[in-house]
């Protein structure tokens, strides 16, 4: 077992864990932070992103120790002060969703994709949500979704 | 009592945002596998690496001895009490169906069968343990091509005798629905054209992107189990039929569903395995598989071959239409299992007028996981052998594809239109969707354009495919599943009930993963009760809560659904009638109700609904002999399923010098009957184009020489991702469906099922002036190179035969285990 310090959506946590545990397992199973979701055992699919120290990441990929020491920001951790952030509200607005599951990751995708290039050509969102995958949209509302955020200042 | 309101404008219709979203884009999410519960232990599967075995010996002591491991199960510790999976679509009465024990006993028929179970604290030590369980096998032949294995060359169970399942058949003169389709078939070879043509279904995998998961908890006197499931109705039912457990003390609940897409249209090993766990050790059991499990272990789809004969006249009026269809069960007859091709058997003929048709299949198991449904089941099949062979007639004839199509389809003053394959098609009009489709793709300007880069022998050629789909959907009319054998109904079940606070509780029956039904339900019941969309609230998914329905697949949701909460809803507004009279001190005749008010006629006297439902829960003043309530039931049958048809245009770009397929533009006008919600309707449409455009291009599910899945996780097995894909043009025409009151027809399979043959027919009309007339699907670069290469050298242009290689493991003995298979050769039929 390892102790770990970190930041989790704001709120300062502490565990020890197994060396071989994963972070999206920590978030998971010892915070409950069950919004985050786990979709392959190969980080294909990208449902389990979150941001560590503000840059996204698939958490599959990264064990738990090495976050120790940094901050991470869950979907759960998006919205500031019960407003949601504006790519949560784009992916309502343009229905970018269906199921759900893919959602987290998505979200958190295009977050990281607007923070460094706030106004992507299609394009641009295509190839930078490409490590995300979605059975249900076809992308189409997905990109929609993004390119709306993206209208509104999405960046914040 | 106010006066009347001005009508509010209807929901139906409106493009409302989703209720279920704020929780989905939040993370507030009640998925299978985020349900802990005290005590509870995890599962691990250990999984068969062989497609065909004899267990020989299982030494289950070092698991059993790891840290934390609570018990070990094989499936002879159980054999005499853990059942057998159910088949509930025995198409014929003489199906052969091999037993199908959750854990295997002395036998695994594929490779990924469970064949031991390992019970512990938590699933890291569960998955810990289920590497030392040390299993024995003698590996015996398998059987895995779909052609060899309907010789019965090598038996998948030998104590079976046979491969060969069920063959179920067709006629039209047999039914009286049309001609002899051999005596068609004889005059077009003396006098007309006799088109053969064979085509893949290849192996498909749903590949929703929730994992399976399933919670049992035994404790109290009910036992509930939670499951990633399509079907918790079907399930809960089942799960009691194979026990003997009463149906009344189980309960099952579909929580957040991530997808299903037909996968989740199963009752699976887990969920029973699961279920006999948590009552053997009287705690709550927990089993989430990992992707590599699901796709190797969950049911796959498609998986056919089908021979085609196709008649016509010289000028291209067909006269006859013969399908001989091979489909492949895998290692059992699953759920619904051989019934998907018999699904496809009355969609052949879609939209045309043929005078006679046959329609036959023969089902077979092989030593590979079992197929079943996956979006469209079956009729995505049938869809691409018709649309594929009428481009292949249009060739033939020498014409454009929309005149060969127009030449044979069913005019628009023609409905209602009784087929060769005796269904009754209530609404459509082909000619108005498909002027519009073409209008939205600016055919004539593609045309054109193609016509300039054929003439200028453009290394890079553009094709235009053609996809003029119908299906039959809104599973489904009870008598006639009846009349196929299958094992229940197609009706479904709401309830609405009025709350004292005003506020509309609706029960469906069906069980939505990511449709949106809470919201598109609730704007059917606004309108009909006129309450505000805000005030209706959709339970769904337990069957403690909903205790009755056959839940959701079968583009069914919305059309028969949706009907039952009508009906319900009606029948609310009835029993409120004669208390809203006596309240106003009216005849029961002269009230009238509308946007949510009774009114007396000629007065502006009224009563809101709400306010009906407040004095129906104090009861303090109600007509002599009126119950005190407003909740009503309804099942909805519908007498006839219904008809979504719709023109897609598929454009793609072939590169004739490295066989690069790109796509350039997809165009399609989709008749659904009258639209409750558009955005949800663009939704299902975005993404069963994607997934009917994935069989065509990516898609397949490879097994090696020895029946190992070859594309068991997302490294493998193709999905599309945002930059693999492009964005839509997409409209709509109307023709309401007359089978229910809205006027609504299914769309949850319509893109997938129209999307495929338009993709192909593009790369195939791409290449055809080089001599091509068919690419294998996926149609990958490698297979379209071979396709213009084949052609170039005289090969016929056919589909390639000689396809095997891309199929070969990545570690491989004759590489020397170093990755390096030479993979250049084709495609990856075994």
């Amino acid at each position: 077992m390892t102790r770990i310090n970190l930041t989790v959506d704001g709120s300062n946590v502490s565990d020890d864990v197994e060396p071989r545990m994963l972070l999206v397992q920590y978030l998971r199973e010892k915070l409950g932070k069950t919004g985050t979701v786990i979709g392959c055992d190969t980080s294909n699919c990208g449902a389990c992103t979150v941001h560590l120290d503000g840059v996204s990441v698939k958490s599959c990929n990264v064990l738990a120790v090495q976050a120790d020491g940094h901050e991470v920001t869950t979907i759960e951790g998006l919205a500031q002060d019960g407003e949601l952030h504006q790519v949560q509200k784009s992916f309502r607005e343009c229905h970018g969703l269906q199921c759900g599951f893919c959602t987290p990751g998505m979200i958190m995708q295009s977050v990281d994709l607007l923070n460094n290039n706030p106004n992507p050509s299609e394009e641009e969102i295509r190839l930078g949500l490409e490590g995300n995958l979605c059975r249900c949209t076809g992308y189409h509302n997905i990109v929609k979704s993004v390119q709306h955020a993206a209208a509104q200042g999405g960046a914040q | 009592m106010t006066a009347v309101q001005e009508t509010p404008a209807p929901e139906i219709g409106k493009d409302r945002r989703r209720k279920e979203d704020q929780r989905l884009i939040t993370g507030r999410t009640r998925w299978t596998d985020n349900i802990t519960l005290p005590g509870m232990l995890h599962l691990a599967m250990v999984r068969s690496p062989f497609a065909h075995a004899t267990i020989t010996n299982i030494d289950k002591s070092a698991a059993e001895a790891s840290p934390n491991v609570v018990r070990v199960i094989t499936g002879a510790d159980v054999a005499e009490e853990q059942g057998g999976l159910p088949n509930a679509w025995p198409i014929t009465p003489d199906q052969v169906t091999p037993n199908h024990p959750p854990i295997a006993v002395d036998r695994v028929v594929f490779a990924g069968e469970i064949v031991a179970v390992i019970v512990a604290r938590s699933a890291a030590e569960a998955r810990d343990a289920a590497e030392l369980v040390d299993i024995d096998y003698d590996e015996l032949p398998a059987a895995l091509d779909l052609k060899e294995a309907a010789e019965d060359k090598i038996l998948a169970h030998p104590e079976l005798g046979t491969n060969k399942s069920a063959f179920w058949k067709f006629d039209s003169a047999e039914a009286g629905t049309g001609g002899n389709v051999d005596e068609a078939i004889a005059k077009a070879r003396a006098d007309g054209i006799v088109l053969e043509r064979e085509y893949r279904q290849q192996r498909l995998i749903p590949a929703f992107m929730e994992p399976r998961s399933t919670v049992v908890d035994p404790t109290g006197e009910q036992i509930t189990m939670w499951s990633a499931t399509q079907i918790p109705h079907i399930l809960k039912f089942l799960l009691a039929a194979v026990t003997g457990v009463s149906e009344a003390k189980i309960r099952v609940i579909a929580p957040d569903v991530g997808g299903g897409f037909g996968g989740k249209l199963q009752t699976t090993p887990e969920e029973f395995i699961t279920f006999l766990v948590a009552r053997k050790l009287g705690k709550p059991v927990k089993y989430t598989e990992t992707r590599s499990e699901s796709l190797m272990a969950a049911h796959h789809g498609r998986d056919q071959w089908q021979k085609l004969t196709l008649s016509a006249e010289k000028d291209g009026t067909v006269t006859g239409f013969k399908v001989e269809l091979l489909a492949d069960l895998g290692s059992h007859v699953s759920l619904v299992g051989g019934g998907v091709p018999v699904l496809g058997a009355f969609m052949f003929n879609s939209i045309y007028k043929f005078p006679a048709y046959q329609f036959s299949v023969q089902t077979v198991l092989t030593n590979k996981t079992w197929t079943d449904a996956y979006r469209g089941a079956g009729r995505p099949e049938a869809t691409y052998a018709i649309e594929r062979i009428m481009d292949e007639l249009a060739a033939e004839v020498g014409v454009d594809p929309f005149v060969i199509r127009e030449q044979n389809w069913i005019t628009h003053e023609e409905f209602p239109f009784t087929t060769v394959a005796g269904l009754e098609y209530d609404s459509g009009n082909y000619e108005a969707a498909t002027a519009r489709a073409k209008e939205l793709f600016g055919y004539d300007e593609l045309r054109a354009e193609q016509k300039r880069r054929r003439e200028s022998g453009d290394q890079v050629q553009l094709g235009i495919g053609v996809s003029t789909f119908t299906e039959m959907c809104g599973l489904a009319p009870s008598r006639v599943l009846g009349s196929l054998d299958y094992g229940a109904g197609g009706w479904e079940h709401a309830s609405v009930r009025m709350l004292p606070t005003g506020k509309v509780e609706v029960l469906t029956g069906a069980s939505a993963h990511g449709q949106g039904h809470e919201t598109a339900f609730s704007q059917i019941v606004a309108d009909r009760l006129g309450v505000a969309f805000e005030d209706v609230e959709v339970l769904h998914g337990d069957t403690m809560v909903s205790h009755k329905g056959l839940d959701t697949y079968g583009s069914r949701s919305l059309v028969v659904g949706g009907e039952a909460i009508v009906k319900a809803a009606d029948k609310v507004i009835e029993k409120a009638k004669p208390i809203a009279a006596h309240l106003l001190e009216a005849s029961v005749d002269d009230l009238e109700f509308s946007a949510g008010r009774f009114t007396v006629k000629g007065t502006d006297q009224g009563l809101a609904m709400a306010e009906v439902a407040l004095a129906t829960f104090a009861a303090h003043n109600l007509p002599d002999g009126v119950e005190p309530s407003l909740d009503s039931d309804a099942t909805f049958d519908p007498v006839n399923f219904n008809y979504p048809h719709g023109t897609h245009l598929c454009a793609m770009e072939v590169d004739t010098e490295t066989g690069q397929v790109t796509m350039r533009k997809y165009a399609a006008c989709d008749d659904i009957g009258n639209i409750v919600n558009p955005l949800i309707v663009s939704g299902q449409l975005h993404g069963g184009l994607v997934q009917g455009i994935a069989q065509a291009l990516w898609e397949e599910a490879v097994h090696d020489d020895a029946g190992t899945l070859v594309t068991g996780s997302f490294v493998d097995y193709l999905l599309p991702t945002s930059a693999d894909t492009i964005s839509f043009d997409l409209d709509h025409t109307t023709s309401p469906a007359t089978t229910n009151t809205l006027g609504t027809k299914g769309v949850g399979e319509a893109g997938t099922i129209a999307s495929t043959p338009a993709v192909v027919n593009a790369v195939v009309d791409a290449v055809r002036h080089l001599g091509v007339h068919d690419v294998r699907m996926p149609c990958t670069p490698e297979r379209v190179w071979n396709a213009i290469n084949d052609a170039r050298s005289g090969g016929g242009g056919g589909a390639q035969t000689e396809t095997v290689g891309a199929a070969a493991p990545h570690f491989d003995e004759s590489t020397g285990m170093d990755g390096t298979v030479d993979r250049t050769s084709g495609g990856t039929e075994a």
